[in-house]
């Protein structure tokens, strides 16, 4: 790998009121013990819009993507520094209540993770717990979100199947019901469509592209026509940095810093 | 304001659980840690009041050979000589371990080299059935079979050492062999094809090997044994004899630390002298316990430190 | 050559080591069947224990056997599922945490006698239980806490994180999600642990002859009421177990029928842990198959 000067960035700044920021994050540094895997992220999240994180293996978008809605706490001796801000909130805070913030800002993983309850349970599981009693309206959430996962068709007459029957792109689709399910304000996605065949990963994209109408979508993968097709920013990951962040547009065509434009044609040409 | 906004700065249903759920393992958890802290603390303080207060001497206590907490011998000394339990205990613990130990050893080779399906399927049942076994039924069995055997084949009454080693040897086999299987299982495959690929038998390569890399994890499962031996207080009280006296052959009654104390215990009045020294057994069991788990953290450091 | 034929005889040597051990089971299992089950009858079963005369029953301790199992296992259970999750889930790694590791690991080693004799001191003593069923109730928690926690907690880490995560992400505490997901998922093992457990305490004496005690008053089963002195669930009664009995007519000597008593009596003790083994593995597979099926 060629060396790439690591000052050098290109980030540019969305204006408010043009631009309604849902989210953004300012000098976001993420340690692992003495391994710092994040130097100072300033990225900004427009509302219904799609942004793209893209970068080699292990440039540290799952860490980055993961410390936005304070997932990194779970993990011992992890830590970060920085603000994030959400609703004119430092989130990265201890007065934020994270349980209530990741209600509102959900994320779906690489690696599907239902659980082992039926399909029903796994997307009313968590409204419920949240004191949602009320049977019809679980009811139809389970019905749209699992519509909008484009799962609907081929579970809506074992919605009482257990849910490690499924496929595995089946079950990503059904995390992402689940997460969809709540209602988030944003939504995180890690890889979702790693696991999938071409044609779910088809569907799970034009369900994204559906879904940011309602949510605010921030999405990894390593698929840069994924990342062409369906986002409508783009943020390049090197090497626990974010080098360049633009309209995915001019990223793809005219990146100004050498490592991105290295990837990114690498991976057309 | 936001309500959205409003409801982050607020302590949430979750964050209560969470901090309730944390709070309610904590207690268990700590109650443990307490239960251990109680059990020293009640087992010393009365174990030492033999030589606290009742001015007996440790020395004399470990090595007299008189047990007869409630008379004084010539000297005015209580008659408090424990070695002949000790001797009891540690020789009924090292006979059975010197036993077990090629057994399990032999099973635990069946089991990972030489077949481990029927391993598996038959004898790794037969160790959970043997585990499972109650003390008091391998002291019932000593009593009607091995008792009587013993008396037959060697005279005397038949309680005795022998009695005790034969049956704390069934009690402890499954101990022992179960930690072998598990140190023969993690030795890496590699070790051994690697052996074989040299032109070693499948015995060479086990012997010269796979035991010498397992040896460890073996010595831990003998440990593991003693300690359950040590630790054993009926199925061995029922055969050996309960007779305080130190052991001067394998076929004579004899006693262990734990027999004495389950027959004495009863009969003595809380406070006495003869009461505190059989906490003071207690005390010494306790103690030989934890060397027991001291040698076992050794082990498998000096084991870990050799990989 | 004669590589060769040493390996020939250390595989018959070791094959003979095995059979022998086999044999070995075979033989205890088959000494107290043949001898003990002749005697179980229902009568047997049921009826209660003479001292000084043949043809007692062992009816009053198989009934305080399996009721003082009950309440220690309703004692130790929870209890140790708050602990196993705490060391599953929360336990910073610390010295702190091998402490209380290495105090379960003692704790668990500990003879039973001395456990017993710990009760003794503290419950029948301090706490004034007297030998009762209660007192006996709580060494056999003692006694059983150790291994059901570290169960627990194995049973709980075999659970991938990525499920904690789910629950997690979906706004939910670390304990909710390991109350609702985790442990349903970890409940094969959880149960086949406390079964196992459960066996273990059924068979255990030595913890009980100075908690519990070891005289069975005559219980008296038309009178259910937990206060009323011979009611079978008085937990402040003496209550003398199908094991303490055991161990009582062999050392005393007293009873005429002794051996024939304690024959049967091993038998029952016997089925019961064959059973407690059995149910074990087929509940333990059962639940799991119920969790995972379609
Ligand atoms: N839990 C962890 N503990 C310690 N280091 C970690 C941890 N997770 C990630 N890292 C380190 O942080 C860096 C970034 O990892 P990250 O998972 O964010 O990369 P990524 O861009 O998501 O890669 P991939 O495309 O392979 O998922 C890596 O060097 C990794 O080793
Ligand atoms: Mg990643």
């Amino acid at each position: 790998m060629a060396d790439y000067d690591l000052t050098q960035t290109h980030i540019i700044h969305l204006d408010e009121p043009k631009h309604e920021i849902a989210l953004s994050t300012e000098k976001l540094n993420v340690y692992y013990g003495e391994n710092r895997a994040m130097h100072d992220a300033s990225l900004q999240f427009e509302r219904y819009r799609i942004t793209a994180l893209i970068g080699a293996s292990g440039s540290g978008k799952s860490t980055y993507l993961r410390s936005l809605n304070r997932m990194n706490d779970n993990i011992a001796n992890s830590r970060v520094t920085g603000k994030i801000m959400y609703r004119d909130l430092n989130i990265n805070s201890d007065e934020i209540d994270v349980y209530k913030m990741r209600e509102h800002i959900g994320m779906v993983f690489q690696r599907p993770n239902p659980f082992a309850k039926s399909i029903y349970d796994n997307i009313t599981f968590a409204l419920k717990r949240h004191g949602q009693k009320d049977k019809k309206y679980l009811d139809e959430v389970v019905e749209t979100s699992l519509k909008q996962a484009a799962l609907w068709d081929q579970v809506k007459d074992s919605l009482g199947k257990s849910a490690l029957a499924l496929s595995g792109g089946q079950q990503q689709r059904l995390c992402i019901a689940r997460a969809i399910a709540m209602k988030p304000d944003i939504l995180l996605l890690d890889e979702p469509a790693s696991a999938l065949d071409p044609i779910s990963t088809n569907t799970v994209e034009e369900t994204l592209i559906r879904l940011k109408e309602e949510f605010t979508i921030v999405i990894v993968t390593h698929n840069m026509q994924q990342a062409a097709r369906i986002s409508d920013y783009t943020a390049f990951f090197h090497s626990g940095r974010a080098l360049e962040f633009d309209e995915t547009r001019k990223l793809f065509t005219r990146p100004k810093i050498k490592a991105a434009e290295d990837y990114v044609s690498g991976h057309f040409g | 304001m936001d309500p959205i906004k409003a409801s982050l700065l607020k302590k949430s249903r979750a964050a209560k659980s969470e901090t309730r759920g944390k709070l309610i393992s904590l207690v268990c958890i700590s109650l443990i840690v307490f239960i251990v802290l109680a059990i020293f603390y009640f087992v010393a303080s009365r174990g030492l009041a033999t030589f606290f207060k009742d001015k007996v001497s440790i020395g004399r206590f470990l090595t007299q050979s008189t047990w007869n907490p409630s008379l004084k011998d010539s000297h005015g000394h209580p008659e408090v000589g424990a070695l002949p339990m000790i001797m009891g205990s540690f020789g009924v613990t090292f006979l059975a371990a010197l036993l077990a130990t090629p057994f399990a050893i032999g099973a635990g080779i069946f089991m990972t080299e030489i077949s481990p399906k029927r391993g598996e399927k038959l004898l790794q049942p037969v160790m959970e059935l043997l585990v499972g076994i109650p003390s008091v039924v391998y002291g019932f069995i000593g009593l009607s079979v091995i008792v009587p055997a013993v008396r037959h084949l060697f005279g005397g009454s038949g309680f005795g050492i022998l009695a005790g080693t034969c049956v704390l040897f069934v009690m402890i086999l499954p101990t022992v062999t179960s930690m072998t299987v598990d140190a023969l299982k993690s030795v890496p495959r590699h070790y051994r094809e690697a052996s074989l690929a040299l032109g070693a038998t499948r015995w060479q390569t086990t012997w010269k090997v796979v035991l010498k890399a397992a040896t460890p994890g073996i010595l831990t499962g003998v440990v593991f044994g003693m300690a359950r031996a040590f630790g054993e207080a009926l199925a061995v009280q029922m055969v050996i004899g309960n007779a305080a006296l130190l052991p001067h052959n394998l076929i004579t009654p004899a006693s262990t630390l734990t027999s004495v104390l389950t027959m004495g215990m009863g009969n003595t009045v809380m406070g006495s002298l003869a009461n505190n020294a059989l906490w003071s057994l207690a005390l010494l069991l306790l103690l030989m316990s934890l060397l027991f788990n001291l040698l076992v953290r050794l082990i498998g450091r000096k084991g870990a430190m050799n990989r | 050559m004669n590589a060769k034929k040493w390996d020939k005889v250390a595989t018959a040597v070791l094959t003979g080591i095995a059979g022998l051990i086999v044999l070995l089971l075979a033989c205890l299992l088959g000494y107290i069947l043949v001898r003990g089950l002749p005697h179980v009858t229902w009568q047997f079963l049921t009826k209660p224990a003479q001292t000084f005369t043949k043809g007692g029953g062992i009816g009053v301790q198989l009934f305080n056997s399996f009721y003082l199992l009950i309440l220690a296992m309703v004692i130790s259970i929870p209890l140790s599922i708050g602990a196993g999750i705490y060391l599953a889930e929360y336990a910073p790694k610390n010295w702190v945490t091998n402490v209380v590791r290495t105090a379960i690991e003692v704790l668990s080693s500990l003879p039973s006698v001395v456990v017993g004799l710990f009760g003794f001191l503290v419950f029948v003593i301090q706490f004034k239980l007297g030998f009762s069923i209660l007192a006996g109730a709580l060494v056999l928690t003692v006694f059983n806490l150790p291994l059901l926690t570290r169960n627990v907690e194995d049973a709980l880490k075999s659970i991938h994180f990525t499920q904690r995560e789910a629950g997690l992400a979906l706004g939910l505490s670390r304990y909710e999600t390991v109350k609702h997901v985790v442990i349903p998922e970890a409940l094969p093992n959880i149960i086949t642990g406390m079964i196992l457990g459960a066996g273990r305490v059924f068979g255990e004496a030595a913890a009980l002859i100075y908690t519990a005690g070891q005289s069975a008053p005559s219980l008296d089963f038309t009178n259910w009421n937990p206060m009323y002195i011979a009611s079978p669930l008085n937990p402040m009664r003496p209550a003398e177990t199908l094991a303490v009995h055991i161990w009582k007519i062999n050392s005393e000597g007293i009873m005429p029928d002794a051996t024939a008593v304690s024959a049967g009596a091993s038998a029952v003790l016997i089925i019961a842990v064959l059973l407690f083994n059995w149910l074990a593995r087929v509940i333990g597979k059962r639940v799991y198959r119920k969790m995972t099926a379609a």
